[in-house]
């Protein structure tokens, strides 16, 4: 066990953790930041993607120990009122059906959009592609995606 | 349409004096109980004798208490629509909350697409006597007339002398209006919510992370456990050596009932640490059994199998003695898993005087139930608390997951949150079982369907076929039976039970014949629904006029036949107890079948959002569509190959083909739709293959049949 201080949506946060546990845990059972989702343990889904530095990262096989100073941002860190561009677009486009990997995805999308502002439908899907929705909103995620990239 | 509807005062109560004053009618959603009224002064809907309530505070604030699990199907926004629609009420001032597991529930559960068909006339019924209370009372404030005046927005109108009062301030008064005993629903035309489209009501929660579903529960002072079960079906435990796990940090205890191996700690990550330190015998306790196996178990069945007769009409034997042409077609599909995105889970706390349940499950009464009969606590002493399901697709109607917390934590005495990993969910059984069909017709020498024959075969399955669907009715001499292999490993309703797969290998079957019988596969269809109509033969469970009209619909919004450039596919089917038509188009690119897009006519009855409608329409084609071309479990000594989506497939987002949704507008009242656009894809998109490749599917997942093989 160690005491890792961690760069959490802008605040230092602390855990006392192994060194090997997955930075998704240490969010979901340490850090009572349960918006990052465990979907499959094996970073083939993308519920549990988070920021590292600004980059997509999937926090399910991604141990505390590598994360040092990094700025970590969470769904819950995206923005203060719940109003970035794909927030309000995954409301305005009513991506959800379920819900469960839509943090992930906007999570997905959001590092994207910093990255490219203006993708093109195809590079969203490449992107996307990358993460699993089992209630197949797949047309919603990307209708939401392009509406987002249109308001930046 | 207009209708009125009749309040009996038994399932219809009123109450009065909640904090701050305001009307409350608290209604038995479900209930044919009979109840005397009875004036509250609390709004604890589980102690007062009814299960739901509609609230309106002196603030204006509209509250519903919305029953069944929501779990992706929208519920938690349709039902309350409902309500304001009668209610005239300002939708931005009504607040949902999902209601725990009560006692006085007839139905809280999510499955059969059956919701908003069962609920439909209560909820409008429940906020058309609301809007007459408020109008009442105002009429009274005003003395006027209560006919003279009007509701609208949150408002009670009086136009002639230009008098206006908002909900909020009727509030009070109304609650001491006499609930009527009848009273008049809206005409349809005056809709104005019904049928448009409304977001999802907790669209902000999900989309800032706010925990909302079952594995986000947390308690203080709660455990975390994993069970280790048998990997192979047919395998019990024999004996089990926990102390390396045991000894692991953060590991409290290991503990072992029925063939579980139980590691509970302080975290997730330490349990599922410590639980591969487990060292674990077992021993075999029936057969160990293999997809191999299963191919050859299928063929004998088939032919020797001890089939139990499901429908008989006419004389089968002498219809294809006398056949101009005979077609035979089987078609066969694998186990797959549900796999919701949310890993099962759940929080049980069993204490001396009482068990407390929190979770995602489909069925909490079951739940309550199966957990009452095992500890042999009495339910009455037993809560569950709903969260938002992550997922369902019928793996969450079973509850083992449920008992096995509660089971945990009246051996450790703790409260505990038990999770499974998408490995154990994935590997853990209650699949949809794999099933195989024949199917034989008989053709006169004009073309005419004068026989048909379907033998299913399948592993645990019950009932594979769904003997009084379409075709039946429609042939003179037919004859529908199964057969069926019991295993150890274990199945489950899976979303559109049996027709997710029948539909296809029916549909796609009714295409050969089409094709044998010199006939267009849509027109073929609607001459057998024709004769259905004109002679039909024995009993008939599917309304033709409403198949027919998906069917034409479908035709003519795809251009059905007059495209050159696509191949195209046609497939309808009717379950639960809507009506779905689709028409899947395929190009071929490299060599290689691509599914463009898939056109989809429903009868689902009134829309109740079509936000929603859509939504359940295009996800369960996606669904469909993933599952047949892509998912399959196959077993090798009663041990499942697959274990996660490294090597399940799902379908993703590059391999979903453009949808375009249509909804027939019949004013009939709503007839579901949480499945039924699931059950048609499969045969759609295998015929529009077969009109683009001659290569007919027989086995699902597509991908693994030659078509896909081949590479030009």
């Amino acid at each position: 066990m160690a005491n890792y201080k961690l760069q959490v949506n802008g605040k230092t946060l602390q855990a006392d953790v192994e060194a090997d546990t997955p930075l998704l845990w240490v969010l979901r059972d340490h850090l009572g930041l349960v918006g990052t989702k465990y979907g499959c343990g094996i970073a083939q889904c993308g519920a549990c993607t988070v920021h590292v530095n600004g980059s997509p990262t999937r926090s399910c096989v991604y141990p505390v120990s590598a994360v040092g100073s990094s700025q970590v941002i969470t769904i819950e860190g995206l923005s203060e009122q719940g109003d970035h561009p794909l927030q309000k677009a995954w409301d305005e486009i009513d991506v959800a059906q379920c819900g469960y990997c839509q943090a992930g995805q906007i999570m997905t999308a959001a590092a994207l959009l910093k990255q490219n502002p203006k993708p093109s439908m195809d590079e969203i899907e490449v992107t996307m592609n990358a993460n699993i929705c089992r209630c197949g909103a797949y047309h919603r995620i990307r209708e939401a995606v392009k509406l987002a990239s249109s308001k930046i | 349409m207009k209708s009125t509807t009749t309040n009996s005062r038994r399932d219809f109560l009123k109450m009065t004096a909640i904090t701050g004053g305001g009307l409350v009618l608290g209604f038995n959603w479900f209930s044919a109980e009979a109840n005397a009224p009875v004036k509250f002064s609390s709004i604890g809907a589980g102690d007062v004798g009814f299960n739901s309530y509609l609230s309106i505070s002196t603030e204006g604030t509209i509250t519903i208490l919305s029953p069944n699990p929501e779990l992706g199907q929208n519920i938690i926004t349709s039902f309350p629509m409902v309500v304001a629609e009668e209610l005239e009420a300002d939708w931005k001032k009504v607040k949902v909350l999902q209601a725990n597991l009560d006692n006085k529930f007839d139905r809280q559960l999510t499955g059969g697409s059956g919701a908003v068909p069962h609920s439909w006339k209560l909820l409008r019924n429940a906020g058309a006597t609301a809007k007459f209370m408020l109008i009442e009372a105002a009429a009274k404030i005003w003395s006027v007339p209560a006919s003279e005046c009007t509701a609208a927005n949150s408002f009670v109108i009086h136009s002639r002398s230009g008098k206006k009062l908002s909900y909020g301030e009727l509030a009070e008064a109304a609650s001491k209006i006499p609930v009527p005993s009848t009273v008049k629903l809206k005409d349809r035309k005056d809709f104005k919510l019904i049928g448009k489209s409304v977001r999802n009501v907790e669209n902000l929660k999900i989309v800032t992370g706010k925990p909302l579903f079952g594995l986000d529960f947390y308690r203080e002072g709660m455990v975390y456990a994993m069970i280790q079960r048998p990997e192979q079906f047919g395998m019990k435990l024999k004996s089990f050596d926990g102390s390396i796990a045991k000894a692991m940090p953060g590991i409290i205890d290991v503990v072992s009932f029925k063939n579980n191996v139980a590691v509970v700690g302080k975290s997730t990550w330490q349990v599922l640490k410590a639980r591969k330190l487990l060292k674990i015998e077992y021993e075999k306790e029936f057969d160990l059994e293999s997809t191999e196996d299963h191919d050859k178990l299928f063929m004998n069945l088939m032919d020797n199998g001890q089939a139990t007769v499901r429908r008989k009409d006419g004389d089968v034997d002498a219809a294809f003695k006398s056949a101009a042409k005979v077609i035979k077609g089987e078609y066969q599909c694998p186990f797959i898993s549900h796999s919701p995105m949310e890993p099962m889970n759940f929080f049980a706390h069993v204490r001396p005087d009482g068990v407390e349940l929190v979770g995602p499950t489909q069925t909490p009464a079951r739940a309550r139930a199966e957990v009452s009969q095992l500890l042999k606590i009495p339910e009455d002493k037993i809560t569950l608390q709903l969260t938002r399901l992550g997922g369902g697709f019928g793996r969450r109607l079973k509850n083992d997951f449920a008992t096995e917390a509660a089971e945990l934590s009246s051996i450790i005495k703790a409260p505990v949150k038990l999770i499974w990993t998408k490995e154990d969910d994935m590997t853990g059984g209650t699949y949809r079982p794999a099933c195989r069909y024949r199917f034989e017709a008989a053709l006169d020498s004009s073309g005419n369907l004068t026989g048909y024959k379907l033998r299913g075969v399948g592993i645990n399955s019950g009932n594979p076929t769904r003997e009084h669907n379409f075709p039946s009715g429609a042939v003179d001499n037919l004859l529908i039976d199964s057969v069926e292999h019991k295993s150890a490993i274990t199945t489950g309703a899976w979303r559109a039970p049996i027709t997710n797969f029948l539909a296809f290998a029916e549909q796609a079957f009714l295409d050969e014949v089409a094709l044998a019988a010199g006939k267009d596969p849509v027109q073929f269809r609607l001459d057998l629904l024709a004769k259905a109509k004109k002679s039909p033969v024995g009993d008939i469970r599917y309304d033709i006029s409403r198949m027919e009209g998906v069917i034409k619909m479908a035709a003519e919004k795809s251009g059905w036949g007059k495209k050159k450039d696509v191949s195209q596919g046609f497939s309808v089917y009717f379950s639960h107890a809507s009506y779905v038509a689709q028409v899947a188009e395929v190009i071929m690119r490299n060599g290689l079948p691509v599914v463009k897009k898939i056109y989809a006519v429903s009868d689902c009855g009134q829309v109740v959002s079509m936000n929603g409608a859509s939504h359940q329409v295009m996800g369960g084609i996606v669904d469909g569509l993933g599952h047949a071309m892509y998912s399959k479990l196959s077993f090798r000594d009663g041990a499942a190959d697959q274990n996660n989506y490294n090597n399940y497939r799902l379908i993703r987002m590059k391999e979903v083909p453009e949808i375009e949704t249509h909804f027939v507008d019949n004013g009939i009242d709503p007839t579901g739709l949480g499945e039924p656009a699931l059950p048609p894809t499969g045969g759609a998109v295998a015929n529009a293959i077969f009109k683009a490749t001659g290569k007919r599917m027989r086995n699902q997942p597509f991908i693994e049949e030659d078509v896909f093989k081949t590479v030009s």
